[in-house]
């Protein structure tokens, strides 16, 4: 066997990057009825290898329990535009990641176990159903626990959720100091132990982040004016979990959720109500697979049930214009694209405009499956990040304000619209806070 | 090379910390306690070194809040062996500590004992030397890298001004360690889960390591300053540092 020739100078085709697994037949020279077909223009005379890869690690990757799926991918690559990571410059989608993985790549120590968000929306499109949030979410477990090369500022995440309870290694004793500016009585259950309505489960951004904390403030106003009696765990809520399994930490996700599950335990409640859809999710599809089944909305379902009351409370116009950033883990992964849209349907004035990829289609805010703390990882192997494509999408359609209603997402947009130069151009506000504002105070 | 880690819990710094009713110590009630990080480093250093020299790992801690999982853990990240020091009452101090300590190792086989520099809740680097003192053995302190040799270890050790020093150590030696060559590797929690199920943690009666430690007068939280200044510009730099005469 020959070496490939090298692409003829005279022809205008930029040279291929060639795969040294793949074996040409090929003659030096030859000439067949006076046409001279040397070297790569005879490839089609020989039979080719085309089956010689080195598939340990896609054999590897498909024992994996929830990895199986990877290998019915056919390559016809449905899943590549809709993949928000290839579509910000990742070069990345599920077909591509099969493909190198055929070649021989070892994804446990590659850049492709990492980039996914577990957004969902390639499995929406792919008709041989590989499924991605089962199968990173496994591989990334395997990569974890054989000590590969993973994302350092994801380790420290997990660390530091383990020791603390929270992602951002914050005090345990402060997840409850944001209650101090709500303006409102927030019940803490482990302090009065009463039955409630509604068990709200705040989650680390709304209890830490400062822009986490305007939120959480709004709905304990909000939940207030709707007359909804509710508690919340306190010190003694610790991360959902989800985010950290779907990254590759399986037993910190059953740490979490079995304390979670205890917690929930104690307490006499109707349903559990979560600001943030990564909590939901966990709550609604995972924590029963551990033996915690507990009624739970997102908040956006909570309160647009009970619109009745809701809109004679929203007296104060809101005339800007709005769009809406569609959350993957309430949309794609629970097919609610309902609620949030009836909540700012319902606020006086208010001038709504969808973004051109909603609900099904949404676009992904790049924080899901773990991309929430891997920002430096994810700017190193993608053209822009995730958030800011997003925003860009937002200022297109003319939005003044991009609601959102999701506890990640308003840090990611507000950094996005700052690093895509339209400081002062689109503000980022949580629903709650929409629903807050709307409301005469006291 | 069989390698003993001396590992501490100390008051996490992310809670805030107060002074108890006594005035003499921190409130307990409020005291998250974590692992010391200088010690997470010697842990680290310890299991580089098996990696390229072979022997075991024996990671040491009194017993305490949370030790049992911070021993599982040492063990899930390639410790061999955990020994917890069980009934050695309250260990107040360096040098009380390393006297339960040294009591404990002496007579176990070794080559070397490694242990943070220091800890937050000492700042003063005296654990390794006193625990080499104790069981007269070689001791260098403020160390940042170590590497087998035939029958000793090459390492470096830090001073300051960003000098390091390269030595030669006989063995058996006792080593503060400044920080491991690599960030301490994690321990994935299915790992330690899994660990806690499988592995048993040996407990060692200690003796009372009484006498001989610090004693606290009074605790008090530092005073605030009074504040800094905030400069817009060179200009008002220059100006300021003429006032005061630094310039002329």
């Amino acid at each position: 066997m020959s070496e490939p020739t090298p692409p003829r100078p005279d022809l205008d085709f930029a040279p291929r990057e060639r795969v040294k697994r793949q074996s040409y037949v090929e003659s030096e020279s030859a000439v067949v009825e006076g046409i001279d077909i040397s070297g790569q223009w005879n490839r089609m005379f020989e039979p080719r290898e085309i089956t010689g890869y080195d598939l340990t690690y896609m054999d590897k990757l498909t024992a994996l329990p929830g990895a199986e799926s990877m290998a019915w991918c056919y390559q016809c690559a449905q899943c590549v535009p809709a993949c928000p990571v290839d579509t910000a410059g990742g070069d990345y989608g599920p077909r591509k990641i099969y493909r190198r993985l055929q070649l021989g790549t070892d994804i446990f120590d590659h850049s492709d176990l990492w980039l996914c968000t577990t957004c969902q929306n390639c499995v929406r499109v792919c008709p041989k159903e590989v499924d991605m949030v089962q199968i990173m979410p496994a591989a990334r477990a395997a990569a974890v626990l054989e000590g590969r090369s993973v994302p350092g500022e994801l380790l420290e995440m997990f660390q530091k959720v383990a020791e603390y309870g929270n992602p951002m290694g914050e005090s345990p004793r402060k997840r409850v100091r944001w209650t101090r500016g709500a303006g409102v009585e927030v019940r803490i259950l482990p302090k009065d132990p009463a039955p409630v309505e509604v068990l709200w489960f705040v989650g680390d951004y709304y209890a830490y982040h400062p822009r986490g904390v305007d939120a959480a403030q709004a709905m304990a106003r909000v939940l207030t004016r709707l007359g909804v009696e509710f508690g919340i765990l306190g010190v003694d809520e610790r991360c959902d979990g989800d985010s950290q399994r779907l990254a590759g930490e399986p037993g910190l996700f059953e740490e979490l959720a079995e304390h979670n599950i205890a917690e929930f335990g104690k307490y006499e409640f109707e349903t559990i109500v979560c600001s943030g859809p990564h909590a939901y999710n966990a709550i609604k599809n995972e924590y029963p697979k551990l033996g915690g089944e507990f009624p739970v909305q997102h908040y956006t379902q909570f309160m647009s049930a009970r619109l009745e009351t809701l809109a004679p409370l929203l007296t104060k116009p809101f005339a800007r214009r709005v769009t809406f950033h569609d959350p993957c883990y309430l949309g794609r992964h629970n097919g609610d694209y309902g609620s949030p849209r009836r909540l700012l349907q319902a606020v006086p004035e208010l001038r709504f405009q969808e973004l051109f990829r909603c609900r099904e289609q949404g676009y992904c805010c790049g924080g899901g499956g773990g991309g929430m703390w891997l920002d430096g990882y994810a700017a190193e192997h993608q053209v822009e990040r995730l958030s800011e494509n997003r925003v860009r999408e937002a200022i297109q359609v003319g939005a003044e304000v991009l609601a959102v209603c999701c506890p990640y997402e308003v840090s990611r947009f507000e950094d996005a619209v700052k690093s895509t130069g339209n400081d002062g151009k689109l503000e980022v506000l949580d629903i709650v806070e929409i629903l807050d504002a709307c409301m005469e105070q006291g | 090379m069989n390698v003993i880690v001396l590992m501490k819990r100390i008051p996490d710094l992310v809670e805030d910390l107060e002074v108890d009713g006594s005035g003499k110590a921190l409130d307990a009630e409020l005291l998250k306690l974590t692992l010391n990080e200088f010690d997470d480093h010697a842990l680290e250093e310890a299991l580089l070194l098996k990696e390229a020299a072979g022997g075991e790992v024996t990671a040491v801690a009194l017993d305490g809040e949370e030790v049992d999982k911070m021993l599982f853990t040492a063990l899930a990240k390639g410790a061999d062996r955990a020994l917890k020091i069980e009934g050695a009452g309250a260990v107040d101090g360096t040098v009380p500590l390393a006297r339960v300590f040294a009591e404990v190792i002496r007579g176990r086989p070794f080559d070397l004992v490694l242990t943070g520099v220091q800890a937050a809740d000492d700042r003063d680097g005296q654990l390794a030397p006193t625990v080499a003192a104790l069981l007269d053995l070689p001791c260098v302190e403020v160390v940042t890298a170590v590497h087998p040799e035939d029958g000793k270890v090459s390492l470096h050790k830090e001073y300051s001004g960003g000098v390091v020093g390269e030595f030669e150590v006989d063995l058996p030696a006792v080593l503060g360690i400044q920080a491991a060559r690599q960030t301490p590797r994690y321990a994935p929690v299915s790992k330690v889960r899994q660990i806690q199920q499988s592995a048993t943690l040996e407990t060692v009666a200690g003796a009372a390591g009484n006498g001989g430690g610090l004693t606290v007068v009074q605790m008090t939280p530092p005073e605030t300053g009074a504040g800094a200044q905030m400069l817009s510009g060179v200009d008002e730099l220059v100006a300021l540092l003429e006032s005061k005469g630094v310039l002329r």
